[in-house]
């Protein structure tokens, strides 16, 4: 019983969400918007390399797939290593603009036109 | 962002248009052209993209194979961004494309003139989908031999689908293609509205 209890110390705390919900892969689409906590949380475990890889390209809000494409990894490995940081408050993730073919957003299309004619 | 401690930059809204079309028309020179960063790569593995064992039949032959995606970034605004995707040219990817057009504002069909068969793939699925999208008519070597109801024609293309001669290679001519793609957009919105939420 004692051993038991020992080994589970070992256990990342970040991992012991207790009941709380992971982030999961459907978080982060290729355009979610990820960005840098600054300054990190308190009691935030020491980041991986490749954990800090990611922290450092995004402090400045950056794309999924333009973080993939910048450290030369899959999309998919990404997003499991952003679940990690968003799961220990490292990162904040923004959901892209939600698109419903029923009920398109004039004013955004709008802005996305007068942006294109200013190219 | 009310209650959070931390000074973080504001995330911009992000949208998304996908650049489509048969290998070699263009794709990768029109994010190129419009894009203010060179384009990215990002390489997705076929094993992790989600695929069911009977998807991969058919392509045992490539075991390592990857699906490259290029991108661009247009900066519309302090608080919005255009993201640009080319979707893999090869049918093999198609889907591929179904995760790609989740969430798209709409898509450019880009079309080799010498060879427009090699698009008919990308018209049909973002038709079947009801996608919409533009046909960007990129004439290799600025040569356009037909005219764009010409092509219209051929391809049973409905009015509302424009058509848009095009050099993919020319910012304000990438640029063009786009625009047209967002005022067919800004009109359907428009009739929705005048129907009164009608679809269709
Ligand atoms: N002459 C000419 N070459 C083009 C034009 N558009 C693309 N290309 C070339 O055609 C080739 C294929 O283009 P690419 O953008 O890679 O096609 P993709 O497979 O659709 O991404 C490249 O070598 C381009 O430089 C064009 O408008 N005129
Ligand atoms: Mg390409």
């Amino acid at each position: 019983m004692s051993e038991g209890d020992a080994g589970g110390r070992l256990v990342r705390p970040f991992t012991l969400t207790g009941g709380r919900t992971r982030p999961s892969r459907a978080d982060f689409a290729l355009i979610t918007t990820v960005t840098a906590v600054d300054p990190p949380p308190a009691r935030a475990p020491r980041p991986q390399p490749e954990h800090l890889r990611i922290l450092k390209l995004c402090a400045e809000p950056m794309a999924v797939a333009e973080l993939a494409a910048r450290l030369d990894l899959p999309v998919s490995v990404v997003v499991i290593l952003l679940c990690d940081l968003l799961e220990a408050g490292r990162i904040t993730a923004r959901a892209p603009h939600p698109v419903t073919r029923s009920a398109p957003d004039l004013d955004l299309l709008q802005k996305v036109r007068e942006g294109l004619g200013r190219l | 962002m009310a209650g959070s401690e931390h000074a973080a930059p504001a995330a911009p809204d992000a949208v998304k248009i996908l650049i489509a079309g048969g290998f070699g028309v263009g794709k990768t020179t029109m994010v190129g052209s419009v894009s203010e960063i060179a384009p990215l790569r990002t390489e997705e593995p076929l094993t992790v993209a989600g695929l069911g064992v009977d998807d991969l039949a058919g392509i045992e032959e490539k075991r390592s194979t990857t699906v490259a995606l290029d991108f661009g970034r247009i900066t519309i605004g302090r608080d919005l961004v255009l993201y640009l995707f080319g979707t893999p040219g090869q049918q093999r990817f198609w889907f591929m494309w179904n995760d790609l057009a989740v969430g798209a504002l709409g898509a450019v069909v880009l079309l080799d003139v010498r060879r427009p068969e090699s698009s008919f793939a990308a018209i049909d699925f973002f038709e079947r989908r009801n996608i919409p999208f533009v046909v960007g008519v990129n004439g290799f070597h600025g040569r356009h031999p037909y005219p764009p109801e010409e092509i219209r024609q051929a391809l049973a293309l409905p009015e509302r689908v424009a058509v848009v001669l095009c050099d993919a290679r020319e910012r304000a001519s990438a640029r063009d293609v786009l625009i047209a793609l967002v005022d067919r957009l800004i009109a359907d919105a428009d009739g929705r509205a005048d129907e009164g939420g009608r679809i269709r």
